[in-house]
């Protein structure tokens, strides 16, 4: 992975319209958000859940986007549209490539946050 | 309307995403507003239900209730589905967006939201409900209620539909008269006490007045919505009018004012009802020979010297519940043959 974990742009965008303290909370909250979307994500998968499945996916996704992380962004996004069958023919895999990512860009928003 | 002179707005949003939440509820407190949030659809419809907002922001995946589902639930809701909703998601897929519109939707905003997008959005949506809660207002004020409510159900078209119900004509006894006899000023306040105190009675009755013409008054009751038992709509209409103007008179009395005197004339049956006019300028109205006939006896009140006639069928209607006293077959004009008239004896409860 070469290409940085954040987006500047969007990420500096996001502090000048609601302000660096609420940014710094709002990540708070994502990084206690997000493993829980994670732990459905998985627990939706062994239920074969595809509507939980979805909605956990597009919810990593939103987030992702919001805070400029492109790459997670596009991976939960392929989650979300593939649905569990995809997911299933690679043994979870996908899934756990996402959690990888996903720890990249919560070390990424932690750096941002305390700078 | 919550919206204040600033510009300020009440607004839901509704998301189950946490950081969606706080995020968009802090881009519109930015922007001035009063903002409450929803966790998913079924709250938010709760939350509408029990409290006034200006306009929601609505996510569409969200668990228990979906956005769709809340759409469509707004659509079906007398009291919400005019309310503004601008949705905001990062759905997959123009046919989502697509039926968010079709289902009533105001706007869509694509998710990360844009805040100067956001602001313009929202200003021309709440720009639009201000006029269309104006129009409601001015609805309100320049027809009843029932009509109302039928044109906003119904949409506007003219032409009518038959329906059954009773008609009832009053007017003020030697008006001209009197009128000639006090400053303008002093009439006009005259006719406002005496319209607030008849269409009070009307519409407590399930009446909808139809015509004001100087001292004269048209009601239908069973039309634009039916009612169970229009002539006793209309009979107790009348003697509570005749009751109510009888405590007025005694204000007059004591402040040296001559008394006001009503005429009025009840008949039932079919009649056509709808709006009449052009497509710039309409009136909700009913015609036929019932109303003829009703106006007829009001005008045959003063031949008669009685206060309050009705025709056969409103009589037939009534039966037993009714104190009449018959006039027998009396020649209206209009009428080829000579018809029944009944009046109605005063002060009794139907």
């Amino acid at each position: 992975m070469t290409e940085p974990m954040i987006d500047r742009a969007i990420f500096d965008e996001l502090e000048e319209a609601a302000g660096p303290e609420f940014v710094a909370e709002l990540v708070d909250t994502f990084l206690t958000e997000a493993p829980l979307m994670l732990d459905e994500l998985r627990h939706s998968f062994a239920q074969r859940e595809a509507d939980n499945f979805r909605r956990a996916a597009h919810s990593l996704k939103s987030n992702a986007n919001t805070f400029g992380a492109h790459t997670l962004g596009a991976m939960a996004k392929e989650l979300e549209l593939g649905g569990l069958a995809p997911v299933a023919e690679a043994n979870g895999q996908p899934i756990e490539a996402l959690a990888q990512e996903y720890a990249r860009v919560a070390a990424a928003l932690t750096e941002l946050r305390d700078a | 309307m919550r919206e204040n002179a600033t510009g300020a707005a009440r607004l839901l949003v509704a998301d189950d995403n946490k950081v969606n939440r706080l995020l968009l509820t802090r881009s519109l407190e930015l922007q001035g507003h009063r903002v409450a949030t929803a966790e998913n659809g079924r709250v938010a419809l709760e939350m509408l239900r029990r409290e006034s907002f200006d306009l929601l922001l609505l996510d569409m995946e969200m668990p228990e209730m979906d956005g769709f589902q809340v759409l469509e639930q707004l659509a079906a809701d007398l009291q919400l589905r005019d309310l503004p909703v601008i949705v905001t998601s990062s759905l997959e897929g123009i046919a989502n967006v697509v039926r968010c519109i079709e289902l009533g939707a105001e706007d869509y905003l694509a998710k990360p939201v844009n805040p100067v997008l956001l602001k313009a959005r929202l200003g021309a949506s709440l720009e639009k409900k201000r006029l269309r809660d104006q129009q409601k207002e001015w609805m309100r004020r320049f027809a009843t209620r029932e009509v109302a409510q039928d044109l906003q159900q119904s949409g506007f078209a003219l032409g009518g539909k038959r329906v059954h119900g009773a008609v009832m004509f009053t007017d003020i006894r030697g008006f001209t008269a009197l009128a000639e006899t006090q400053p303008p000023e002093e009439t006009i306040e005259l006719l406002n006490t005496y319209y607030t105190l008849m269409f009070d009675a009307i519409a407590s009755h399930g009446g909808v007045v139809t015509l004001m013409a100087g001292d004269g008054l048209m009601a239908v009751f069973g039309a634009p919505l039916p009612l169970p038992d229009p002539c006793a709509g209309a009979v107790r209409t009348a003697l509570e009018m005749i009751e109510t103007m009888e405590l007025f008179n005694l204000e007059r009395v004591a402040a040296d004012k001559p008394q006001i005197k009503i005429g009025i004339g009840i008949a039932s049956g079919e009649m056509v009802a709808g709006y009449a006019g052009t497509n710039e300028r309409a009136t909700y109205t009913c015609i036929g020979d019932t109303v003829n006939l009703a106006s007829r006896l009001e005008g045959y009140t003063k031949v008669a010297k009685r206060t309050i006639l009705i025709d056969g069928a409103t009589r037939a209607a009534l039966s037993d519940r009714v104190q009449v006293e018959s006039l027998g077959p009396v020649p209206i004009k209009g009428k080829a043959a000579p018809v029944d008239v009944f009046s109605v004896t005063l002060g009794q409860k139907l």
